[in-house]
């Protein structure tokens, strides 16, 4: 009885979640073109889809600022991570304030006060501005999914690897990496998600003609949205869960799993 | 490791001072100045027009408002799954990042499809013989999409701390006497304030200064500070003014980040 | 024997499919000190859960003084557990923590400082009043575990491996402070532990499981001096276990050479084990000796020389005050009282076992 209370309160909250998924999913094979009624299923957003230029490019954008700024994020956060773990607790504890700031602070905060220094110090607002603020709202994600594992490390092993005859630098990726890889991967991951997901700060920091696919949203909202738009979230969607289901399936995904079970 | 690797936190110690640092200074400048440079309160002192506080009172009540839901539905699914001893603690972040590959603003707008006179829920509803329900374009909508917006983030750092607690912890209280509810509120509970603090904290925030959602399920009419605030930048071009809000609001946020320095010592209840 | 206290019969208990506990009888009486004593995976700590109330058994039920106690929930019952790592309440001061279950039980104000007072005393903590918890070292965590526990005046105070996070030295001083803690409050222990030096150091009684079942029931002299079966005789101490035949009652054949010995009962040309412990081995001159071998290895111990002396196809391992150089001829004699004759195992869970501790 109460166990059947239980199921039925997590599967209400996921239908909460996911309704609006399905519901968007749905409307990608809608023949009618307004959202409010169901005109029979059809494709044809799905190939008038990749026709469409600005979406297209839009998409583009997108992705190529999610990679740039996630990877640049996770070399810069990653490195810091590992100097931090050398720092007095004082400077490092100053860092990791400063480091909390973007994620604590509102999105529009972080989002104008860049627009203002992209401004004072006339840079040409594009791509490059869209990026260079994402590198800084993701460093955070990445620093916090890495410095847990900096501090599981144990120490001796980088010394053992030192009196093994390994150079520091060898140390550090023969020892010190493998260790700190899963946060590192969980960073990237993140921070890719964020960057993708991310409206807000692109909104303030884009400059004219530039879209993301978030920012093209927001300008067809008026307007009322594309139904290819929705035909390709279902497909970024069902992408990523595939590929979330595959690296789950996979050899290297169970070791994983039976790892963590042991602790 | 070496004296030398001090040096590798070079690069982002630079990043943090351009890109955290400065820009911030920025925002004071603009909003401790008016069009001429000369130093002036005015822009913070807009608060207080009625405009203005009407929006930030507004912003106030219905992030407040959706914190506290927020909060009532998650702490008993995080206890529900952190007793389910899932091997994977992962698995479960997962599946509530997820939706967050289905584009933020798409996703909100779902619910206008959903919340329609004649949408999918109020469909639902005639079918049972059960009254409609018409709160698109009210505060109501509002709210539902900052808690369906913001509800992992409070799900994952409670999740996070719950499934952390000993389970000979509870057993002990137990062990002593307490019933389940004695238990609850004696052990669990304070164990997991530091959870409660960061859940609060990174859905009270975002909440506060949304004005994406505001616009999308609240029609036009209604204006949140967030709005007034991005008109000033995107369609009324006063920065000066702008930035005077923007103070404010870094205000609350700033006294909800001293607050959760104060009860979350360790950074136990972080996100990851 | 003193008054009966619990009865767990005919427990049975199993995770997943996989037997814990089969068919378990056991009795503790009033203020004994008991341990179940067993390699990891044995079945104690369950049994000691079970005892709890953390878990319920399977089948079987638990009688605590003659009253049905099996469906009783944890906060309802006279005992008290000490965990292992301790499972103190973090968020609450020394005092917090003791008063605990006093507060539960709506106790005068007055009554639980005075509790306090006393607990704190007796685990030699005065004046930790207002300390928390992660401000004292491990040993003292351990020690306001118990405080915390005893103050509701349980009739039975369980212990699950409480010592188990302490380094050695810590250790022995707190066998020797429970067994003074168990002495001056007068209640019957239940110790979990896998050591069996500290089992042999405190104990009443000992109870020997592995695999789930009851090996030996008995003191820990009866224990060490006549184990039942291979396991106990390895699991207790070092010992040579030596498959033999019994000629007949007070004579046994070891090795194709006869020993007298003081069993009887065993029957005609049976095959037994005997268990001989490392330290009844006594070296001799070749001629005094029973059988004849040749020393193949020697280690000094600090107290005694191990030795290790190869005589008839097996490797006998002797403790000894005197020292006889690897390669000696030597004779070994062994004094019919201290040949200790087992049944040969009937199943799995009686044969000796390599064990890492």
């Amino acid at each position: 009885m109460k166990n059947m209370a239980k199921k039925i309160y997590i599967a209400l909250i996921f239908i909460f979640l996911y309704a609006p998924i399905v519901t968007l999913m749905v409307l990608s094979f809608n023949a009618s073109k307004t959202r409010a009624k169901w005109g029979g299923f059809t494709l044809k957003w799905y190939i008038e889809l990749f026709q469409n230029r600005d979406i297209m490019e839009a998409l583009w954008n997108t992705l190529l600022i999610a990679v740039i700024s996630s990877l640049v994020a996770t070399i810069i956060g990653t490195i810091a991570c590992v100097s931090m773990s050398t720092m007095k607790r004082k400077s490092r504890s100053v860092l990791l304030g400063i480091t909390n700031i973007p994620m604590l602070n509102a999105d529009i905060v972080t989002g104008i006060s860049l627009m203002l220094l992209f401004i004072s110090f006339g840079f040409r607002f594009g791509l490059g501005t869209i990026l260079m603020s994402h590198i800084t709202f993701n460093i955070p994600y990445v620093i916090l999914s890495v410095m847990p594992r900096m501090k599981q490390l144990n120490p001796s092993t980088y010394e053992a690897a030192l009196d093994l005859g390994a150079s520091h630098i060898m140390a550090f990726f023969k020892v010190i990496f493998p260790d700190l890889l899963p946060g590192i991967m969980s960073g990237l991951l993140m921070a890719f998600t964020m960057s993708l997901d991310d409206f807000i700060i692109t909104h303030f920091t884009k400059g004219a003609g530039v879209d993301t696919l978030s920012t093209k949203i927001y300008t067809e909202v008026k307007k009322g949205i594309k139904p290819e738009m929705y035909a390709l979230s279902t497909i970024i969607f069902v992408t990523v869960l595939l590929l979330l289901f595959l690296v789950n399936m996979s050899p290297a995904g169970k070791e994983e799993k039976v790892e963590k079970t042991e602790k | 490791m070496t004296s030398k690797s001090k040096w590798l936190s070079t690069p982002y110690v630079l990043w943090s001072v351009i890109f955290i640092i400065i820009p911030l200074g920025m925002i004071f400048y603009y909003g401790l100045t008016d069009k001429t440079g000369a130093f002036t309160l005015e822009n913070i002192a807009a608060i207080m027009t009625a405009e203005h506080a009407k929006a930030l009172w507004l912003s106030i009540l219905l992030s407040f408002i959706s914190t506290v839901i927020c909060f009532l539905l998650a702490y008993p699914l995080a206890m529900i799954l952190a007793n389910m001893k899932v091997s994977q603690h992962s698995f479960i972040i997962l599946i509530f990042i997820l939706p967050m590959w289905m584009n933020f603003l798409l996703r909100t707008l779902a619910w206008q499809t959903l919340l329609e006179k004649t949408g999918v829920i109020n469909n639902i509803l005639t079918f049972l013989h059960l009254p409609n329900i018409n709160i698109i374009n009210t505060p109501y909508a509002i709210i539902l999409g900052m808690v369906y917006n913001f509800l992992p983030f409070m799900v994952i750092p409670l999740y996070n701390v719950l499934s952390k607690i000993d389970e000979n912890v509870i057993n002990a209280a137990k062990d002593l006497g307490a019933n389940n509810i004695y238990t609850f509120f004696r052990i669990i509970l304070p164990l997991s304030i530091p959870g409660i603090i960061s859940g609060i904290t990174m859905v009270f925030v975002p909440a506060l200064t949304t004005f994406v959602i505001s616009t999308l399920l609240g029609g036009s009419k209604i204006l949140l500070i967030g709005n007034v605030i991005e008109q000033e930048f995107t369609q009324a071009s006063n920065w000066h003014l702008g930035s005077g809000l923007s103070i404010v609001l870094m205000i609350f946020i700033i006294l909800n980040m001293v607050a959760s320095a104060v009860f979350d010592k360790d950074g136990e209840g972080a996100m990851l | 024997m003193s008054k009966e206290l619990i009865h767990l019969s005919n427990i049975s208990k199993s995770f997943d499919g996989q037997m814990v506990l089969d068919d378990l009888n056991l009795k503790i009486h009033e203020n004994e000190f008991v341990t179940l004593l067993g390699p990891s995976g044995c079945g104690k700590t369950t049994t000691l859960r079970i005892l709890g109330g953390f878990t319920s058994p399977d089948t079987g039920k638990v009688y605590f003084d003659g009253q049905d106690i099996t469906k009783l929930p944890p906060n309802k019952r006279q005992l008290n557990t000490v965990f292992q790592k301790y499972a103190l309440f973090t968020h609450m001061t020394i005092a917090e923590n003791i008063a605990f279950g006093l507060k539960i039980k709506k106790k005068s104000k007055s009554y639980i400082d005075d509790k306090i007072k006393y607990a704190l005393k007796l685990v030699n903590l005065e004046g930790y009043e207002n300390r928390m918890p992660d401000s004292l070292s491990g040993g003292q965590q351990q020690r306001i575990a118990i405080a915390r526990a005893i103050v509701n005046e349980p009739k039975i105070l369980l212990l699950d491996e409480p010592l188990g996070a302490l380094d050695l030295k810590l250790r022995q001083e707190m066998q020797y402070e429970l067994i003074r803690m168990k002495n001056e409050l007068g209640i019957t222990f239940v110790y979990v532990t896998h050591d069996q030096e500290e089992a042999l150091t405190m104990s009443d009684t000992i109870v020997v499981m592995n695999q789930g079942y009851i090996q030996q029931i008995g003191s820990p002299e009866s224990i060490y001096n006549e184990p039942e079966n291979a396991f106990v005789a390895d699991f207790i101490g070092d010992s040579n276990i030596i498959p033999a035949i019994m000629i007949e009652d007070k004579l046994v054949s070891i090795l194709d050479t006869r020993f007298s010995c003081v069993d009887t009962g065993f029957g005609h040309n049976k095959p037994v084990d005997v268990v001989i412990r490392p330290e009844d081995v006594e070296l001799v001159e070749p001629s005094e000796g029973i059988i004849q071998g040749v020393v193949s290895h020697l280690i000094f111990k600090g107290v005694h020389y191990e030795m290790e002396v190869m005589a008839n196809g097996y490797e006998w391992l002797v403790h000894s005050t005197t020292m006889f150089p690897v390669g000696k001829q030597v004779g070994i004699k062994v004094d019919p009282f201290n040949i200790q004759i087992m049944n040969k195992p009937e199943s799995e869970d009686e044969e000796a076992t390599v064990i890492d501790i």
